[in-house]
């Protein structure tokens, strides 16, 4: 085993002493607040906005703080630290979210400080998880890693962070912004239902520009988001969407909760008006002073390091031998495991969705666990992906057998990744004050219908998203299947859609018919499966099926017994 | 504790619920006002007429606010079935009781 020490920095962005220092008085600025609050001096009103700007929530039970992991990456030591946390303040596990952070659901207010400095201390922090800011930029789980990666999306997002965590323009939004990165064809970060979605490419002579999707999201009203440039050279990167973001601080709606994210007003002024607004805001505004200048990519590009690969060979022989030896092993490589850039390494997925479990879910052991292998296998680096599951992204082929033993041996080796068990859901009921349904008991029984790692195996990709309210925390809008709670009279109902797709080629679901009860929703589940595998033809995902038969054979399987 | 078609035919009440200030925990107004508020549901106070609860809600409200006691301050319909307190909404009962997923956490726990 190749044992690699965690202290090297390889590809996490380090933290200089600006950083630091930011990161101290914010927590400073927030220990007076609370002790303000409670001592009386500010009131809930008052109080209210500046936890949320802390990443700190009230939720049914208790306060939830939600933790930024800037898109997605971890180094071991932060990780241990969240398990630590998890151990100290709370009641011992953490959940991983559909926006590549980690939720504690029992923080008390009176905590908070001191978890937010022992954050610190492992340069974590809670800034931009909450509130009408720019929120924390997500990108590819695989980036740096990925064989079919043009533009490493870690370094723009880190200029992203940078950049508006101290912006004045962007600290009272009309509400709040997201952005994801993606720097492949293949599109793993969902860029086109963000508010702004940044798919990073090289031309023909090499140089990196962005292509930029404007006004998507999802929620109670789903868009996708629209073309509005497909060039922006890298030096205008921050021109660009400063660009973006003052014509949403100048036009957006802040009279209507419901009409204030920049969908709305992508939609509302037409693709082409507001392109236009975009165009000349930039033009204005263009300069030195946006300029984002080679040396200064440079410089965050060296700030993330890079691990020392060796030179090794794809497929070594003790790698096929316990592939050919060990089927469950030979599975779990075929479904968890993507092949990584640099020959003779892999990027393997670790399910956060065992059977039956609560999908994003990880105790404060499964974390230390987590952050041990990482060390031993990863370069002390790992991440999180908007699927709600963990990452080892640079691991040796030849030890994959051995991390997935231990895996394996912990109820981390479940070999779903991108199947029909791998399912996405917000907390729902179970926890949110926003919620209008569960939606863990629904993902749980999913989950445990399909248990079968062969059948779910046959089945293929195919990706079911819960969500308990139309906020769409679970993203249902783009699952294949998607699954909203919703409240009838007091009940819990289910609304399925079908055929939604997160990737470039993206599509907002169609609701099937009538929502249905929780066990009802099981059943139709497995309805759908068996009208899809009936139907498919050699090659075919759930989506090229539906596609090709239509809603109907779906539907009236579905609805049969109504 | 979920209704059943008997529950239906028992008389809504109103109880007044919030969140403790210092650490977010579930509470409950006391029947007396010396105890202020309670952490489980059967110890709270419940309000067969509905002016009743409102005037008590607006003191708790006012009187919350004073103390910096407690936060998110609202009265909710519960029934008594069978002896037990089972408020009408789901989501009334997950607060109370704490996730229907982790029955290991939350006041259940204790219970």
């Amino acid at each position: 085993m190749n044992h690699i020490a965690p202290g090297r920095n390889a590809g996490v962005y380090s933290y200089d002493d600006i950083d630091r220092r930011f990161v101290a008085e914010r927590v400073e600025q927030f220990r007076a607040q609370v002790e303000r609050r409670l001592s009386g001096e500010l009131t809930e009103e008052e109080f209210k906005p500046l936890r949320l700007m802390n990443g700190l929530y009230l939720q049914l039970h208790a306060y939830m703080l939600r933790i930024a992991v800037p898109y997605g990456v971890l180094t071991s030591r932060q990780l241990r630290k969240l398990a630590e946390i998890g151990r100290k303040y709370d009641k011992g596990y953490g959940h991983f979210t559909t926006r590549q952070n980690l939720q504690f659901n029992w923080i008390k207010l009176e905590d908070t400080p001191a978890i937010l400095h022992e954050l610190a201390e492992v340069d974590m922090h809670a800034l931009q998880t909450s509130g009408n800011c720019v929120r924390n930029v997500t990108t590819d789980q695989f980036v740096g890693a990925a064989r079919d990666e043009v533009v490493d999306g870690r370094v723009y997002a880190e200029i992203l962070r940078q950049w508006t965590t101290l912006h004045p323009e962007f600290t009272f939004l009309p509400r709040k912004f997201k952005i994801a990165i993606m720097g492949s064809d293949a599109d793993r970060a969902a860029i086109r239902v963000h508010d702004v979605g940044v798919f990073a490419k090289r031309n023909e002579r090499g140089e990196v520009g962005f292509t930029f999707y404007v006004g998507g999201g999802l929620g109670r009203s789903p868009f996708v988001g629209k073309l509005v440039r497909d060039w922006v050279p890298e030096e205008d990167f921050v021109a660009y969407l400063e660009a973006i973001l003052r014509v949403y601080n100048q036009y957006g709606r802040r009279d209507n909760l419901y009409k204030a994210r920049i969908k709305i007003l992508v939609h509302e002024l037409g693709q082409e008006k507001f392109t236009q607004e975009v165009e000349e805001e930039f033009a204005r505004l263009r300069g030195p002073k946006y300029r984002l200048a080679p040396e200064v990519v440079d410089e965050i590009r060296r700030r993330f390091g890079g691990p020392a690969f060796e030179t090794l060979t794809d497929e070594p022989e003790s790698f096929q031998a316990a592939k050919a030896a060990n089927p469950d092993f030979a599975r779990w490589v075929a479904v968890n495991v993507l092949a990584h850039k640099v020959p003779g390494y892999a990027a393997a997925t670790i399910s956060l969705k065992p059977a039956g479990g609560i999908p994003g879910d990880a105790t404060s052991e499964q974390m230390d666990l987590v952050a041990d292998l990482a060390d031993a296998h990863s370069f002390g680096e790992l991440r999180v992906s908007h699927a709600q599951n963990l990452v080892l992204a640079h691991v040796r082929q030849d030890a994959l057998f051995t991390l997935w033993t231990a895996l394996e041996a912990n109820g981390l080796g479940t070999p779903n990744a991108g199947l029909i068990g791998d399912i996405i859901a917000c907390p729902g009921l179970d926890y949110c004050a926003l919620a209008n349904a569960r939606s863990i008991p629904l993902a749980q029984a999913i989950s445990a219908r399909f248990a079968d790692p062969a059948r779910q195996q046959t089945i293929g990709e195919l990706g079911i998203k819960i969500s308990g309210c139309i906020n769409a925390c679970g993203h249902h809008h783009v699952g294949a299947i998607g699954i909203l709670g919703v409240d009838k009279k007091g009940e819990e109902f289910y609304q399925i859609t079908v055929g939604g797709d997160p990737t470039l080629t993206t599509a907002i679901g169609d609701i099937l018919g009538p929502a249905v009860t929780a066990d009802e929703t099981v059943d139709a589940i497995e309805a759908i499966v068996e009208v899809y595998l009936s139907n498919r033809h050699d090659g075919e995902r759930f989506i090229d099926t539906l596609k090709r038969v239509g809603h109907g054979p779906f539907k009236e399987r579905v609805y049969a017994a109504h | 504790m979920a209704l059943n078609d008997k529950s239906r035919n028992e008389a809504v009440l109103k109880a007044i619920t919030a969140n403790r200030l210092r650490d977010g925990e579930v509470i409950f107004l006391a029947p007396d006002p010396d105890l202020g508020w309670v952490e489980r549901l059967d110890d709270a106070a419940l309000f067969e007429d509905a002016a009743a609860a409102e005037t008590a809600l607006e003191a708790a409200k006012a009187q919350a606010e004073g103390e910096q006691f407690a936060v998110d301050v609202y009265a909710f319909d519960l029934r008594v079935v069978d002896g037990q307190r089972v408020p009408v909404k789901t989501r009334e009962r997950i607060r109370a009781l704490g996730p229907t997923v982790r029955i290991d956490l939350g006041k259940q726990a204790a219970a």
